[in-house]
């Protein structure tokens, strides 16, 4: 059993860790129901509301004066683009390397994994020449459209997505699907009928995860996209919505606010799922 | 009727091939490694090239000039601090990290009321995406109205009239990007120690009971040696992750002042795409490949380790 003093020792380490932690997004809370008068007046308590505060005025700036609506329209299309392409292409390999291959599949799905490794820091100069110079479809070439970040983006899903699904494919037990192949069924169709419903939620998981890593990334949105209507929020908010040394900072802390909460409370519903794919497509 | 039952074989065939275990695993497995060949392998390749010539953005080609972009990069006095930069940011925040991530997943095993709570608000930072959440920090160490500067004036610990900038000062600006660092890759290092503790057999922790093993001489004895392992997987991630990310730079000091806190990354970006002198882009930021390398051979190795365990 665990002591009283045990208690108090983790509630004196988490609380102010929790709180240093967490800060930066009640403070974007706070700052986005300012008014200009409250926010920007030195003598009063930032902690505070005064001057009119709480206002809603900041959001409706945001979503009818400024193009914010739009990087969020952008982001969910290249975020759903994105996941289906991963899930094409990561499902059927991860099931195989689990299953199917022996110590091959072991050492080659490490090296897959290694893959993610390689960052966009390395990738996004050739890829942006890539795509500044290759005509695609009758197009100059893909500068500036949503699909340059469509086309790249599973360049590190797929090896991410490949490595947790096949630590969760690991621990369904092979007695499932050999009981399935003795009555019949063909390989592909234990794999749709059998491995797969009962895999929903590593898949669930690897949805989310992958999703978030869309969101998660700027270089290539930078390099790739600079008109502001197809932009997505990763830069759109950055880039737009700070006009040389003119901040929408009410504004911007709504921006960037709205997107994290419902993503963090995703994250955090799948998190233990994530850690035990995460750890068991090697350590285990 | 012939046409019929040579369909059928073929069908016949056809299925048997489904059923080989070799041809399947070959064809589910082939689509996503030629993707990542081609998405990976092809850019990294064409990077090294690039490295190799005179190509600017723009215009298609570029003359070949061997190891003159690496040479020039060297030369500069810019890249050679970006270069320190990125050992500084990373070596000192996976510190900070490792400390601090230690404490908290240590003390988020035990049962107690509210863990749900704790756990959400000390994982917001990873589970937030970093490119506006860092927007929340270049706020909070705002020039003029910067929370931190305000409650540091109210206790009295800096000057009234003329607060420490943040972002301004070429050696704060190194302090404020590493605390950025360090707040965002504390969770992930929690979410995998987590996972490591929990990993720990409760044989263990009884028989350390049994023995007598308590407090500090547990930790130091049991749970450290056992936690070791999965504690170099989350530093060999920290120091990808923040090695090689541009975002928490590029939006807090866009390298600046004067290019004081540039990283390889930024400064990769600066002169690639900014400038657009792609192959000494390309060159800066193959710098980095070393230190990859090295984080890559560790994780192989530890990987077999642990499987044969």
């Amino acid at each position: 059993m665990i002591t009283s003093r045990e208690k108090l020792t983790s509630y004196l380490i988490l609380g102010p860790f929790a709180l240093v932690l967490a800060f930066p997004f009640y403070w974007m809370l706070w700052t986005s129901f300012k008014t200009e008068l409250d926010l920007y007046d030195i003598n009063n308590v930032p902690f505070f509301f005064g001057h009119g505060s709480p206002t809603t005025k900041n959001y409706s700036f945001l979503f009818n004066e400024t193009e914010y609506l739009t990087w969020v329209k952008n982001t969910a299309i290249v975020g759903v683009a994105v996941v289906a392409i991963t899930l094409v292409l990561a499902v059927p390999a991860a099931y195989a390397l689990a299953r199917l291959s022996g110590r091959w599949g072991q050492s080659m799905g490490v090296g897959i994994f290694l893959t993610y490794l390689v960052p966009p820091t390395l990738l996004f100069l050739p890829l942006s020449y890539v795509i500044s110079h290759f005509p695609v479809g009758g197009h100059a070439g893909l500068q500036d459209s949503l699909w340059s970040l469509v086309l790249v983006f599973p360049s590190f899903t797929v090896p991410f997505s490949t490595w947790l699904l096949m630590g969760f494919f690991k621990t369904i037990p092979r007695e499932l699907e050999e009981a399935a192949r003795v009555d019949g069924a063909s390989r592909l169709r234990t794999l749709f009928q059998i491995v797969f419903p009962i895999s929903l939620p590593g898949i669930l998981t690897v949805i989310i995860f992958s999703f978030s890593l869309v969101v998660n990334d700027f270089v290539y949105a930078l390099a790739f996209i600079t008109t502001s209507d197809s932009k997505t929020i990763s830069t759109g908010v950055f880039t737009e919505l700070i006009r040389g040394d003119i901040f929408f900072w009410q504004a911007l802390m709504a921006a960037t606010l709205l997107p994290s909460i419902p993503l963090a409370l995703l994250y955090n519903m799948f998190l233990d799922r994530f850690i035990a794919g995460f750890t068991g497509g090697a350590f285990r | 009727m012939a046409t019929v039952a040579a369909s059928g074989r073929t069908r016949r065939r056809r299925r048997n091939l489904l059923e080989s275990r070799r041809f399947l695993a070959t064809a589910l497995i082939a689509p996503a490694v030629l993707f990542i060949l081609v998405l990976v392998g092809g850019p990294l390749l064409l990077a090294m090239y690039l490295s190799l010539t005179d190509a600017v953005g723009g215009t298609l080609g570029g003359e070949w000039v061997g190891f003159d972009n690496f040479l020039n990069a060297w030369r500069d006095p810019n890249f050679r601090r970006a270069l320190r930069n990125t050992l500084l940011f990373t070596i000192v925040s996976q510190a900070i990290v490792l400390l601090c991530a230690g404490l908290i997943a240590h003390a988020l095993t035990r049962p107690i009321r509210g863990k749900w709570l704790l756990r959400f608000l000390i994982i917001l930072p990873w589970a937030a995406p970093v490119p506006l959440s860092t927007i929340g920090w270049l706020w909070i160490y705002d020039s003029l109205f910067s929370v931190v500067n305000w409650v540091a004036k109210q206790l009295h610990l800096v000057d009234q009239f003329n607060p420490p900038q943040w972002l301004g000062d070429p050696t704060l600006a190194l302090g404020a990007v590493i605390s950025v660092h360090a707040w965002r890759i504390i969770p992930f290092a929690v979410v995998i120690f987590l996972a490591g503790l929990a990993s720990i057999p409760s044989e263990v922790e009884d028989a350390a009971k049994v023995d007598g093993a308590v407090g500090l001489k547990k930790f130091w004895y049991v749970t450290l040696p056992l936690q070791l392992p999965i504690a170099t997987v989350a530093l060999l991630f920290g120091i990808v992750f923040t090695a090689t990310d541009m975002t928490v730079v590029y939006i807090l000091t866009q390298g600046g002042p004067f290019n004081s806190t540039q990283m390889l990354t930024s400064w990769a970006f600066f002169t690639g795409i900014r400038g657009g002198s792609l192959g000494e882009g390309a060159a800066v930021s193959l710098y980095l490949l070393p230190l990859l390398v090295v984080v890559a051979v560790l994780m192989l190795r530890f990987a077999r380790k642990v499987e044969v365990t």
